[in-house]
């Protein structure tokens, strides 16, 4: 027993030696920004984080050492951990990518005033009131219904071509979580869809989970074969629902990013949020000494809200046209994605709804939503609160 | 000696009577050595040499005074995880059900922060939702203890699969509780405070005091005998009177109340929330540590240091040099490859053909036939398979086992 205590001081003693010699090197005080991912860049969410954020540092010229990622971080008291750490190291500004890291970057930037974090996703910096505490996201419900019209129309060439009839227009679509994020997109993809396409149907099924490339994959599987679908899309980070609809010779609208390169016949379009406009402004604001707005919002104008590339193979004739069209009408204003007119809930036409845009423990919704005859998608705060339950879409499961 | 087939070029023989020292020299070397593998692997794979993996494996272990009470606070968390499957394991219960008993402590310890936080007193709060994680950790491994006891079944299958089942009440929990939440709860009210504004001490101490406990408990304790001996042979300890039933039920009681008392720690004072990921595997990566530390309590403290070491130095030099979430995970992976294969070197000696005339001479006929039966059962396993039940019990109880 002895013997094996004398061998683990000595162990001790020779690691905390060297660590001496390592904390002597000191940080040099340089511009640093970080960023926590939830996972890395297999997860097509996260990579849509780091992509934007390497395009950034390129654009500024920082160096690997200004610019440090932290990947793998879990939704627990690790994020506080992780951004404590970054701000040890000399950050000036720290992103974190994932819902659930939220409280954790409160409790950080309440520890670290000089330290400006930046939330994507999080609903309570406009409640919360702190200096350098701020949450973004992106209209990204404009790009979806962009999406969606291109998926009408991909319809539209089905029906024409005499494949299916104009009751078996039916989409199949693979959500996450029901939260609101996931809502509010895929009804702004169904209500695209829906403006070329009026006899469109969509079934909704969840995996509970943001990445679970099995789920995503049975899922997609599930809807087309079991469920008559069509067209598929998802909300969802792996690559499993694309991929099975390139098996079964079944289009696909994708998110987060361009998944061409695995299914080059059944790829048609994908929304994603763009973040570098992001980085910049905030960049842009510490830089210059101003504060960051609470919420900021990415739109098609700002260069927040983008679409890929047209598959080269699959989408229909003239949906290019068709969506410059529409985009443009968008950033008009002249089109609203969530106009009362255009959808039902249970049947009726939509005058008034409370949504829960201030967070508190019991989801109180405390915000008249409805105004000008339309719903005001972020607008109250940056993160989607739109949670309805439109005519025309089955959720075929609600339990996650 | 009839040999009636040819010889291999070499074969294996386990060691008799190996020596302290010499298997400690052997695990610092593994040790060492694969840290210089992963270093070796980390420059031939990335872009960025061996002083790049040093000084960020360092800087990410003992660069800040953050970084070093993480490092001790993680080792704690790990320390304790392995010291509360470890009784399970000395009476051979194959319990990998650690994960699962930890999280239904996290969940006991929620359902009183949901349905108390904030309407009763912070300190009738932290008792009961102490009580609640103790009472959901007993449960998950007195069940699958029962069904052992009474009629038999295979413990392993069954604490693996009610991991899961933990995992899915959990989410079953936040989803009634939380409608529109994606998965994590978080909790304000009723939380354990930081010890003098720490909130990394309270762990480390917890974990100290019971790791000293638990090799009191295993080393001198009349129930550390028993489970010992239950474990060694059922039938032996059923000749001395011990009731086989009610240890086996009791050793699971005192590792389910463990991990409770972890879940509660997790929730209650380290991450203030509840998801399925709470734990993040740590119940099983203490399964590890306890087998590798060879149930030692002592050991289990270095071997979770070192990995913690590892795991932390690794994802820094992953987040210098934007090797993603993966890296650490293969280092630690190394580190665990190197650690168990020790345990080969440390029982077993390569005997080649010229070799073996001289091992003949010096050990007489005995090594030439104990060719090696299965060793990853026996490379592992404390008590020796070729001596009779008595005298391993003897021998364990006598002198500890290394």
């Amino acid at each position: 027993m002895k013997k094996k205590l004398i061998v683990l001081l000595l162990v001790v003693a020779l690691v905390g030696l060297l660590a001496v010699s390592v904390v002597g090197c000191k940080e040099k005080d340089e511009f640093k920004i970080g960023l926590i991912c939830l996972h890395d860049e297999n997860s097509t969410y996260d990579k849509n984080f780091i992509d934007a954020l390497k395009a950034t540092q390129a654009k500024y010229g920082l160096t690997d050492e200004q610019v440090l990622i932290v990947t793998g971080v879990p939704e627990g008291d690790a994020c506080y951990q992780e951004a404590a750490k970054l701000a040890d190291a000399g950050c000036d500004i720290i992103f974190a990518d994932s819902f659930g890291h939220e409280d954790y970057m409160i409790q950080a930037a309440e520890e670290y005033p000089d330290v400006q974090f930046c939330h994507a996703t999080g609903t309570k910096a406009h409640t919360e009131d702190l200096p350098n505490y701020a949450n973004a996201f992106a209209n990204i419900y404009e790009g979806r219904y962009l999406a969606g019209v291109a998926a009408g129309m991909k319809l539209n060439e089905m029906i024409a071509d005499e494949e299916i009839t104009t009751a078996e227009a039916k989409m199949g679509y693979i959500g996450a979580y029901t939260y609101a994020e996931v809502i509010s997109g895929y009804t702004s993809f169904y209500l695209g869809a829906k403006s070329v396409c009026p006899t469109v149907t969509m079934d909704v099924t969840f995996t509970g989970s943001w990445y679970d490339e099995t789920a995503e994959r049975n899922s997609a599987i599930d809807l087309i074969e079991n469920r008559d679908c069509v067209l598929i899309s998802q909300h969802a980070d792996s690559w499993g629902a694309p991929n099975a609809c390139e098996e079964r010779d079944i289009p696909n609208v994708s998110y987060n990013g361009s998944t061409e390169s695995a299914c080059p016949d059944t790829f048609i379009i994908s929304s994603r949020i763009d973040w570098s406009p992001y980085y910049e402004y905030v960049i842009e604001q510490v830089q210059a000494g101003n504060p960051v707005a609470h919420d900021w919002v990415g739109t098609l104008e700002n260069g927040g809200v983008k679409l890929t590339d047209l598959g080269a193979t699959a989408p229909a004739e003239g949906t290019a046209a068709k969506i410059a069209d529409e985009k443009a009408k968008l950033i008009a204003g002249t089109t609203k994605v969530f106009d009362t007119a255009t959808f039902t809930v249970a049947g009726e036409t939509l005058t008034t709804y409370m949504a829960d845009v201030n967070s508190d423990a019991a989801f109180t919704p405390d915000t008249e939503a409805i105004a000008d005859g339309y719903f005001q998608e972020s607008v109250f705060r940056s993160a989607p609160y739109f949670d309805l339950s439109i005519d025309g879409i089955t959720r075929l499961n609600a339990m996650f | 000696m009839f040999k009636t087939k040819r010889e291999p070029l070499f074969h294996l023989v386990k060691r008799i009577d190996v020596s302290k020292k010499y298997a400690w020299a052997v695990r610092i070397g593994a040790f060492l050595l694969s840290i210089l593998v992963c270093a070796a692997i980390s420059s031939l794979l990335t872009d960025k040499s061996i002083g790049f993996f040093f000084k960020y494996l360092f800087n990410g272990t003992f660069g800040t005074k953050r970084t070093i009470w993480n490092l001790f606070h993680e080792t704690a968390i790990l320390l304790l995880v392995s010291i509360a499957v470890t009784p399970c394991f000395k009476m051979k219960f194959w319990n990998i059900g650690g994960e699962g008993q930890i999280l239904m402590g996290a969940l006991g310890c929620s359902v009183a922060l949901v349905f108390m936080g904030g309407k009763s007193s912070d300190g009738a709060t932290i008792v009961v939702s102490l009580i609640l994680a103790f009472v959901f950790g007993i449960a998950w491994a007195v069940i699958p203890a029962f069904f052992k006891a009474r009629w038999n079944t295979n413990e392993t299958l069954l604490t693996l699969m009610m991991n899961y089942i933990a995992v899915c009440l959990v989410n079953y929990f936040i989803k009634s509780v939380a409608s529109s939440s994606t998965g994590t709860l978080t909790f304000k009210d009723g939380l354990v405070e930081p010890i003098g504004g720490n909130q990394f001490i309270l762990f480390i101490i917890v974990s100290v005091v019971l790791t000293v406990l638990m090799w009191v408990y295993l080393k001198y304790s009349k129930h550390g005998y028993e489970l010992t001996v239950v474990g060694e042979s059922e039938n032996t300890s059923r000749y001395v009177g011990i009731n086989n039933k009610l240890v086996i039920i009791r050793t699971l009681i005192l590792c389910g109340a463990l991990c409770g008392l972890i879940g509660f720690l997790l929730v209650s004072g380290v991450n203030h929330s509840l998801g399925d990921a709470t734990v993040e595997g740590r119940g099983f990566t203490g399964l590890l540590i306890s087998w590798l530390a060879h149930f030692n309590p002592l050991a289990m403290g270095l071997t979770s240091f070192l990995f913690v070491f590892i795991d932390n130095g690794a994802s820094q030099v992953s987040n210098y040099a934007r090797l993603g979430a993966s890296y650490p995970k293969v280092m630690t992976g190394i580190f665990f490859l190197f650690i168990i294969a020790t345990e080969f070197f440390i029982n077993y000696k390569i005997v080649f053909k010229k070799m073996k005339l001289k091992e003949i001479s010096s050990n007489g006929d005995k090594d030439i036939d104990k060719e090696v039966k299965e060793p990853q059962e026996n490379d592992i396993d404390i008590p020796k398979d070729d001596n009779n039940a008595q005298e391993g019990i003897t021998e364990m109880i006598i002198k500890e086992k290394i």
